[in-house]
């Protein structure tokens, strides 16, 4: 098989990717680790020392801290609640039989290409502007008041934003996994009498379950890092209703320049994303033995 | 009897998903509309669909006040040549791993796929103040290499896929014949290669094009592409629908396009395989 030397030379054609990849790792990830220890402030510069572990006490007590976590948390349920239903019902409604069905995939498939700065800001301005939005408009003529979405409901408001930029990647895998569903034995189902509903929960649900799951698990992965839309629209605010673990961090470390405490909120970023990817790690690791 | 049945039930399912289909495409039909109207029609109340003086003012004024068009350049250097030089990396790793499996690749495809889980925010710090002493800060050159490390998992891993799908035995046949490796690469493996190097090309520009962490943290007023360019937009300037619709229809309209082209191949890559 392999011989020795196209062996030497697999391994001289993956290691570029390899140190690459391995730099990029090691040398922010053990910066971050050691400015987490420090007392540093890029406005103080040349009055950097050891701090230990304080800047994790401040990071982890300050009550900024619970609120970004509660709201990634409501965030990213939030638009996976969303985007899973929605996604698992449209992607049934495209696989039916229907005119035109190709174009309808295009159309339903558009809001994920669209840049997280242009859908956040179309958005927030020409639909949720409580005084010249469309909902205001459509609010008006069906006789209710305007409402201030991004005022009174911002974390909701944001979810929204989000979902319609996900609702397309949900639909497209579970659509991909729907197409490879046996129809002879939904139409068996049929014949014996089962219920849509039924047939729903026993068939189509379980064989869609594999895919529901990589939704979840990549979802989560980039969800945990919504950052721009939450920048355009609402700047975390109005106080912390909408600042989620990556904002937090972010203000702390590039607005506040506590590059010491904004390490340490970063560590702990690092530590919570890992306990998700653990488990889309051996999901797909499972996939690739299969 | 049951011919029309079925009619009346593709009917019924056409006229749901066209309905359901046209919502969800309706805020980026609206954008378009709305860049082609008076700033004074595109906040007119009752809203004006279709009906109203078309015009093209918004387009040109978008560039004359904040030349668009070097924003939009900055996007595809960045977002063509961090694609373009991580798939340079990319191939000969991924055609090693995918012809000459040894008993470590698969750790290194999983490890690999574990450096795209480390969140951009944890090493936003370090890599704001390295590109602050090295003079990288709000330059293309900073974003390509920020940009060609976080997408290179992705790269690797779809070529590998693509690959893997290469009948071995073809390899082997050429080998038999005398061929040596470089020609075995260029004549045989590359034709059979190049769709899967195709989409994922597509797909690596449109996640480099859309990527707004980094470009919103590492660029100001020069280097800025179109994603933080159109972050500006969210001062008061943003009231102003309808050059803000203009500057956004330009900045996602080459993006659908390939997008549309790409749609298969994006469930590929963006589940890593996992799903098909």
């Amino acid at each position: 098989m392999a011989t020795k030397a196209s062996r030497s030379a697999a391994r001289l054609m993956i290691s570029p990717a390899v140190i690459l990849l391995l730099a990029w790792m090691i040398v922010p990830l053990s910066l971050t680790l050691y400015f987490s220890t420090l007392r540093y402030n890029l406005l103080m510069p040349g009055m950097e020392e050891w701090a230990g572990f304080s800047n994790y006490y401040y990071f982890l007590t300050d009550p900024a801290f619970f609120d970004a976590l509660r709201n990634t948390l409501v965030l990213v349920g939030g638009v996976l609640a969303i985007t899973i239903v929605g996604g698992v019902l449209l992607a049934i409604l495209l696989d039916q039989p229907m005119w035109g069905q190709g174009v309808v995939r295009v159309l339903v498939i558009a809001p994920f290409f669209v840049m997280p700065t242009v859908s956040a800001l179309v958005w927030k301005n020409m639909f949720m502007n409580p005084v010249s939005g469309l909902f205001a408009s459509l609010f008006k003529t069906l006789g209710l008041q305007p409402f201030d979405f991004l005022a009174h409901a911002p974390m909701f408001s944001i979810i929204l934003i989000v979902s319609w930029q996900w609702l397309p990647f949900a639909t497209l895998i579970l659509l991909t996994a729907m197409q490879s569903l046996d129809s002879e034995q939904l139409e068996a189902a049929e014949m014996d009498g089962a219920p849509p509903l039924k047939r729903f929960w026993f068939i189509t649900l379980p064989h869609l379950a594999r895919a529901i799951t990589v939704v979840i698990l990549i979802q989560t992965i980039f969800l945990l890092s919504v950052f721009a839309e939450i920048l355009v629209t609402t700047n975390g605010g109005p106080g912390t209703a909408t600042t989620n673990l990556t904002y937090l961090v972010y203000a702390q470390s590039l607005l506040q320049f506590d590059v010491g405490g904004g390490s340490a909120g970063g560590v702990v970023a690092i530590v919570l994303a890992n306990i998700v990817a653990i488990f889309l790690m051996r999901m797909i690791g499972k996939n690739l033995d299969a | 009897m049951a011919r029309a049945v079925t009619n009346r039930r593709k009917t019924i399912a056409t006229a749901a998903a066209w309905t359901i289909g046209f919502l969800i495409f309706f805020p980026i039909l609206w954008t378009v509309l709305t860049s082609f109207k008076s700033e004074a029609d595109a906040i007119a109340s009752p809203p004006k669909f279709l009906f109203f003086d078309w015009t093209l003012e918004n387009y040109a004024t978008v560039q004359e006040r904040s030349n668009y068009f070097r924003h939009f350049w900055n996007s595809v250097v960045i977002s063509v040549g961090s694609t373009l030089i991580g798939l340079a990396i990319a191939i000969p790793a991924a055609w090693a791993m995918a012809f000459v499996p040894g008993k470590r690749t698969k750790d290194v495809l999983m490890w690999m796929l574990s450096t795209k889980m480390l969140p951009p925010v944890g090493v936003l710090v370090p890599i704001y103040l390295i590109f602050r002493d090295t003079g990288l800060l709000d330059t293309r050159t900073g974003l390509v290499i920020v940009l060609t490390l976080i997408n290179l998992p992705i790269i690797v891993w779809m070529l590998y896929t693509y690959f893997k799908e290469i009948p071995a035995d073809i390899l082997e046949a050429a080998r038999m014949d005398g061929a040596s490796l470089r020609s075995e690469i260029l004549y045989v493996l590359t034709p059979m290669a190049v769709p899967g190097i195709a989409s994922t090309l597509l797909l690596n520009i449109i996640l480099a094009w859309n990527e707004a962490f980094w470009t919103l943290n590492l660029t100001a007023a020069k280097a800025a592409p179109l994603t933080a360019f159109i972050a500006s937009y969210s001062s008061p300037e943003g009231l102003f629908y309808a050059k803000l619709s203009a500057a956004s229809t330009m900045a996602i309209a080459p993006i659908l396009i390939m997008g549309w082209f790409s749609q298969k191949q994006l469930v590929r890559g963006l589940t890593f395989g996992a799903v098909k």
